[in-house]
């Protein structure tokens, strides 16, 4: 028997009897991160690291939800746990499980590149990797952040001089507050939608750091947003919602910008590179640092992927189908 | 190559006209003359021959970056362009360079004869010297495909602003076989009266879809009608015994239609007439699917004659006697067109397009639907007063499209998008039923909203039963409503049909599964056109 196997409620360790990230209610939920396909509700009770809770909490309302600090050692039925930082989003983990000398890891989504906001990323040695392939082919190589940082800030200078309203859009946990961090504030005064005010005002609780930001409301002129920055989720594009801020350029922040089709495809003025999860580098060198010899690969160019790992890297690879979404869902999403 | 590249860049930035023109102006302003006629060039579809196929790019492409070639192939299908996958893919760039466009352009143009081993070692230190978007652009100068969102319209626009003449003048400057090899910006664009060229088309005027119902036009009698044929957009040139054929895209293409030489001598000189390319046997019109697998073919051999030649079904005369008679009201050369056809044998291969007669709108309606009938499209509407306008424009001409057919059908295979929708699933195979089975007769991608889209793809992704390469096939669940411009038997579908032009109309969520259209539904469609 599998230390841990795909159902179709999850991915499901039998000698302990829980889920992680299960996409289906179930008793006993280990959660790797706060995204809504990997965190998902009606599961009786949950888990995940102190630094994601607030953020659960605050999306699944009242549920019972146990933390863990990272790399603290939690025991079930003789299987041990311990979280480990992921660098996707402020507290996402990878959570790791031994039983009878046996290491699995499964890392849910992540990134290597430290991003000042989530605990930097940390390979951890196991047997067998479960990782995802969002973004796994090679046409996807990220820039530096500072870089696209530089871009963007350019990008709201010149609107700004044009007498124009920014409108930059990125998911609003995670991207939105990692974005808000990279501008340069002296540019001009930040918006956000209310959406993404809400996340911030969770993570600024729980002491993050954030640069100042005006929620978007009527008690804002037309004028008052000139020369601004607004950060809105990526639904609010198609939303009569923009109308106000006219004349506006629009940005879009997320690694599907790497082709500039889907750039088109949304109707964006400019598209940057930026995400949060690994990209092609990334992916590879994450699997070489866990010295792992078996790896499934979930979301995301699998089967593309886990022919790559087998066949050029010699590895033990395996597709599994789960209901991550990676960056597609997190682009859709909605805060209610 | 920088200034071009990020012209390119600025281009792809925006989707507004205005700065797309603007970015272009100042573009033209900053470059010299040599790269400013090869950037005309390029923005009007005139590339430097084809010196290294896109196989061997492929293979180079994985080669330096070192992965094998299946991946790239995988890469590329998700991106959808060749030159992006390429420019995406290889490794960073060791040096820089300093060259112009025009130095890349010959550089391409130099690897004509080599050897294939030569060419590689050049394309390689090509694209060691080149970031990101220099490689894009060097590749597509290689590849072709220089698809930007600049039409040539607003080239020609931008070049107006930059050199102060006329817009319809440098249309009418930059038509025609030239290359910029052969010639210079100078004597191109701004010399007043460029080389005389017997072969220069007039732009083509291009009418609108009606938009509202034809009451809206005004009193019937100030109106023409005729039918809208279905095969390609045309003029027909002949100058000093001799003939010219151009299509709509301002392509010439005399020779892939050998039928029109003899009007060369049947027609008098100095005569333009605008009309539609069309296949033409036995006194009614073929398919358009019949003309455009003869435009498919390099050689046009004797049973492609055969099986769909072509006639000339003239619409308009834009030079009459040697004279751009193109200001005259539509009905004056209109006129001289009936003279023109009727005072000139040309063995069947110029006819008129007949004018439909009528006194209501009601009329026309009625005419309208019998377009299928007449094997045309619909109608077309000009306004008899109507001068002869150059590009699309509103007012005087409309054309007046029947309502596609349509029918209900299952959707069972799905594919991932690539380019724009990468990492959606947004090319479907529909069956409809044949008893208890169900039968893929047509492959529809356009037609769903962005949100319909993610919402399928979010669907397929958990009811795929079985994959074949990029291909899922899917639980039979949904309904759409395929709309299509017409239908035909086929012997090579297992459906027994084709349809042109085939795109999703709308989801049909409220339909049950079971209630799609059957095989003989479309049989029957079949049978009544
Ligand atoms: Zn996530």
């Amino acid at each position: 028997m599998a230390l841990l196997e795909f159902n179709d409620k999850g991915i499901y360790c039998p000698p302990a009897d829980v889920y992680i990230d299960p996409w289906k209610p179930v008793e006993r939920a280990l959660i790797t991160h706060g995204h809504a396909d990997h965190s998902r509700w009606g599961n009786k009770h949950y888990l995940c690291t102190e630094s994601a809770k607030p953020v659960i909490r605050y999306r699944l309302g009242d549920v019972q939800i146990q933390t863990v600090r990272f790399g603290e050692q939690l025991s079930h039925n003789g299987v041990k746990f311990s979280f480990h930082p992921a660098g996707h989003i402020l507290g996402s983990a990878q959570i790791r499980v031994e039983y009878e000398g046996e290491v699995w890891v499964v890392s849910g989504d992540y990134k290597l590149e430290e991003d000042g906001l989530s605990e930097p990323f940390e390979p951890v040695p196991c047997h067998t990797f479960i990782t995802e392939s969002t973004f796994g082919l090679p046409v996807y190589r990220w820039q530096e952040q500072t870089k696209v940082f530089e871009e963007i800030n350019d990008w709201w200078r010149k609107n700004k001089a044009g007498r124009k309203v920014s409108l930059l859009t990125a998911y609003a946990l995670g991207k939105a507050q990692r974005l808000m961090r990279g501008l340069d504030e002296s540019i001009g005064p930040i918006f956000t939608h209310g959406a993404i005010e809400n996340t911030n005002q969770v993570m600024r609780r729980q002491g993050v750091k954030l640069p100042k930001a005006k929620k978007v409301s009527g008690k804002f002129k037309k004028e008052d947003y000139i020369g601004g920055m607004v950060i809105a989720p990526p639904s609010a594009i198609n939303a009569p919602w923009i109308r106000k801020f006219k004349p506006l350029s629009i940005g879009i922040a997320s690694g599907w910008m790497t082709l500039r089709g889907a750039r088109r495809r949304r109707a964006a003025d400019r598209g940057f590179v930026l995400s949060d999860h690994a990209d092609w580098n990334g992916l590879n060198e994450a699997i070489t640092a866990t010295g792992a010899e078996r790896i499934i690969v979930t979301h995301g160019y699998t089967n593309i992927f886990t022919r790559w790992l087998r066949e050029e890297r010699g590895l033990d690879a395996v597709e599994a189908q789960t209901e991550f979404e990676g960056e597609l869902s997190e682009d859709n999403e909605t805060e209610e | 190559m920088k200034n071009f590249a990020s012209l390119y860049t600025q281009l792809d930035q925006t989707t507004k006209t205005n700065a797309k023109v603007s970015a272009l102006a100042q573009y033209f302003e900053q470059s010299n003359q040599e790269d400013q006629l090869w950037t005309v060039a390029i923005l009007s579809h005139r590339r430097p021959k084809r010196t290294v196929n896109s196989t061997l790019l492929r293979t180079w492409a994985a080669e330096m970056a070192d992965i094998p070639s299946w991946l790239f192939e995988e890469s590329y299908h998700v991106v959808g362009d060749l030159s992006e996958a390429i420019a995406l893919t290889l490794p960073r760039p060791q040096v820089e360079n300093s060259h112009s466009l025009t130095y890349w352009i010959e550089y391409i143009m130099s690897l004509d004869k080599l050897e294939e081993a030569e060419k590689k070692e050049r394309i390689f230190a090509a694209w060691q010297s080149m970031d990101y978007t220099e490689r894009l652009v060097f590749n597509k100068l290689i590849t072709g495909g220089f698809r930007i969102g600049v039409s040539q319209k607003l080239m020609v626009r931008a070049l107006s602003q930059y050199t102060g003449i006329d817009e319809n003048i440098l249309a009418h400057r930059l038509m025609g076989n030239w290359t910029p090899t052969e010639t210079s910006f100078k004597s191109l664009i701004l010399t007043k009266d460029p080389l005389e060229d017997i072969s220069k088309p007039y732009p083509f005027y291009l009418a609108y879809a009606l938009e509202n119902e034809p009451e809206n036009l005004g009193a019937p009698a100030e109106w023409l009608a005729e039918r809208k044929w279905d095969g390609i957009r045309g003029q027909l040139i002949v100058r000093k015994e001799e003939l010219f054929v151009w299509s709509r895209g301002e392509e010439l293409v005399t020779d892939k239609f050998p039928e029109y030489h003899p009007l060369a001598k049947l027609l008098p000189d100095g005569t333009v007439i605008d009309g539609e390319i069309l296949p033409y046997k036995e006194g009614r019109p073929l398919t358009f699917n019949d003309l455009q697998t003869r435009i498919g073919r390099k050689n046009v051999t004797k049973s492609i004659l055969k099986k769909a030649p072509v006639i000339m079904m003239a619409y308009d005369l834009l030079e009459w006697q040697g004279e751009d008679i193109r200001h005259y009201p539509f009905q004056e050369r209109r006129r001289r067109l009936e003279q023109m056809v009727a005072n000139h044998d040309t063995k069947g291969l110029l006819l008129l397009s007949e004018t439909l007669d009528f006194h209501s709108w009601a009329d026309l309606v009625v005419e309208r639907e019998n377009s299928r009938e007449h094997h045309s499209e619909g109608l077309m509407l000009k306004r008899k007063d109507s001068p002869y306008q150059a590009g699309r424009k509103k007012g005087d001409w409309w054309k007046w499209k029947i309502d596609p057919l349509t029918i209900d059908a299952v959707m069972i295979y799905a594919q991932r998008g690539h380019g724009r929708r990468a990492n959606l699933f947004t090319d479907f195979t529909f069956a409809v039923w044949d008893g208890d089975a169900l039968v893929p007769f047509a492959k529809a991608y356009s037609g769903l909203t962005d949100k319909e889209f993610r919402e399928i793809t979010s669907w397929v992704r958990r009811n795929t039963r079985e994959r074949f390469g990029p291909v899922h096939s899917v639980e039979p669940t949904f309904v759409f409503e395929i709309a299509f411009e017409g239908i035909r038997a086929s012997s090579r579908h297992k459906s027994g049909v084709a349809l042109r032009f085939p795109r999703i109309s709308r989801w049909r969520k409220d339909k049950p599964l079971r209630e799609a259209n059957t095989l003989e539904d479309l049989k029957e469609m079949l049978s009544a056109l």
